[in-house]
């Protein structure tokens, strides 16, 4: 989920187009246009695009090479 | 605002079909490979993208004590139940408790005879409408792992900060290191590696899965949800078994930092402490449960006396079994006949978590357990 805006230890985050209101306690720091994951009403962890990136080049390389004979 | 492909990607089919094929290579040097999904998100995953099929005839995937809802004993829902029925009381829980068949009867019964049992999306919820009604006690069903239990912690300090006297916690939290301690020494299983959860380690971290690896010599790799992640967590524990190595990997980089959710980890015990605690399927296990610390004692439900009925056990019911990864859904006998999503007999066909619900509504045949 998208986190739109904060207020307090409450945020608005929109998923599949619809705003729902989360907890962000657990992620104080959260911005507005960070993603989260939801679990049970609140944020529990931001995501990383930069690691969710990385981890999809390394799987493309991984599908396209042979293994290496052991 | 860009648009970052968290999800569509990671089902993308042309990397899920290059994985397969390495997943293929990989497996043939082995006699076998077992593995288990130990979380019912995974397990809902493997089934909804048809994983199983895809996988080598000689690598299995065992389903694990991962749901919430499935390990929590009848005699705790038999409670929610009695205090459901006392006035002037109000019952707040997860949508999944609701059907979950306890000794002779269920919150959704409950409700439909009169009692004040309400849906909430998160514990927030449950403090906010304790907060508008403060003449009526709120007692919130405290089911989940690691990856709840902090929002319920949250929610109890929330309420006490805003001077909330009427929300109450009945805690049935569990943690995930205790149960995987016993499941990795079954010998029945004969594991070869743990699939561990995402969300669950997006709050622990890495480090809690290290006394499996080094101690009792099985790998663990934490993976996401979508289909690429699920096989690229399959994979790395084939490179594991085949290198005859056993440690904690991480392929689920994007959610899960090594050190956790520091913030949730604070909070957590703050709130809580660690209690011997009763699972459906695996017993009484040492420290596995959470309770309130005596500094929040008065959130704690416990206080409550109310007269429970005596434990009954749907007859027939495999749900113990299939929590340890023992039996699949399919070896139960009541599995599909007796027992289904509109008529269930044990929580494991009830939570959108659980391991029959997931095999009944995706019915794929799995891969025998022996």
């Amino acid at each position: 989920m998208q986190v739109l805006r904060v207020s307090d230890d409450r945020a608005i985050a929109m998923v599949d187009g619809v705003e729902r209101e989360i907890g962000t306690a657990l992620v104080p720091d959260v911005q507005p246009g960070e993603y989260v994951i939801v679990h049970a009403g609140f944020a529990i962890q931001k995501l990383s695009a930069q690691e969710a990136q990385e981890t999809l080049s390394m799987l493309q390389l991984l599908s396209e090479e042979p293994l290496e004979p052991r | 605002m860009k648009n970052i492909p968290f999800i569509s990607a990671f089902r993308d089919p042309a990397p899920v079909r290059g994985l397969v094929a390495r997943i293929h290579e990989q497996a043939k040097p082995l006699a076998k490979a077992t593995f288990m999904e130990v979380c019912g998100t995974h397990t809902m995953s493997l089934y909804r993208h048809g994983i199983r099929s895809l996988l080598p005839k000689h690598v299995k995937m065992l389903s694990g004590p991962g749901c919430p809802v499935c390990v929590t004993p009848h005699a705790y829902l038999d409670r929610a139940i009695a205090l459901s029925r006392q006035p002037g009381f109000v019952i707040t829980t997860f949508g999944d408790m609701m059907r979950v068949p306890g000794s002779t009867s269920s919150l959704q019964r409950e409700r439909a005879k009169g009692a004040d049992i309400r849906v909430v999306y998160s514990t927030l919820d449950a403090v906010d409408m304790a907060e508008r009604e403060p003449n009526r006690s709120f007692v919130f069903l405290g089911v989940g792992f690691e990856t709840t239990s902090p929002t319920i912690a949250a929610a109890v300090v929330s309420a006490q900060h805003r001077g909330i006297k009427n929300f109450f916690i009945a805690s049935a939290a569990k943690r995930v290191a205790p149960a995987l301690d016993v499941i990795v020494q079954d010998e029945r299983l004969q594991l070869d590696g743990l699939l561990c959860p995402g969300h669950v380690s997006a709050i622990l971290g890495t480090s809690v899965y290290e006394p499996l690896a080094n101690d009792h010599g099985v790998p663990c790799v934490i993976a996401g949800f979508e289909a690429l992640d699920v096989l690229q967590g399959i994979s790395m524990l084939l490179e594991q078994v085949v290198d005859r190595q056993a440690k904690v990997q991480n392929a689920y980089r994007r959610a899960v930092e090594p050190q956790g959710n520091r913030v949730a980890l604070a909070l957590l015990d703050r709130v809580f402490e660690p209690v011997d605690s009763t699972w459906r399927g695996l017993g009484s296990l040492p420290a596995s449960g959470l309770r309130l610390r005596s500094a929040f004692r008065d959130f704690d439900a416990d206080r409550f006396e109310v007269e429970v009925e005596p434990t009954r056990e749907p007859r027939g019911c495999a749900c113990g079994d299939i929590l340890r990864g023992i039996l699949t859904p399919f070896e139960c006998k009541l599995f599909g006949t007796v027992c289904t999503p509109d008529s269930p007999q044990g929580a494991c066909m009830v939570s959108s978590e659980g391991t029959c619900a997931a095999a009944f509504r995706y019915g794929q045949t799995p891969a025998p357990t022996s």
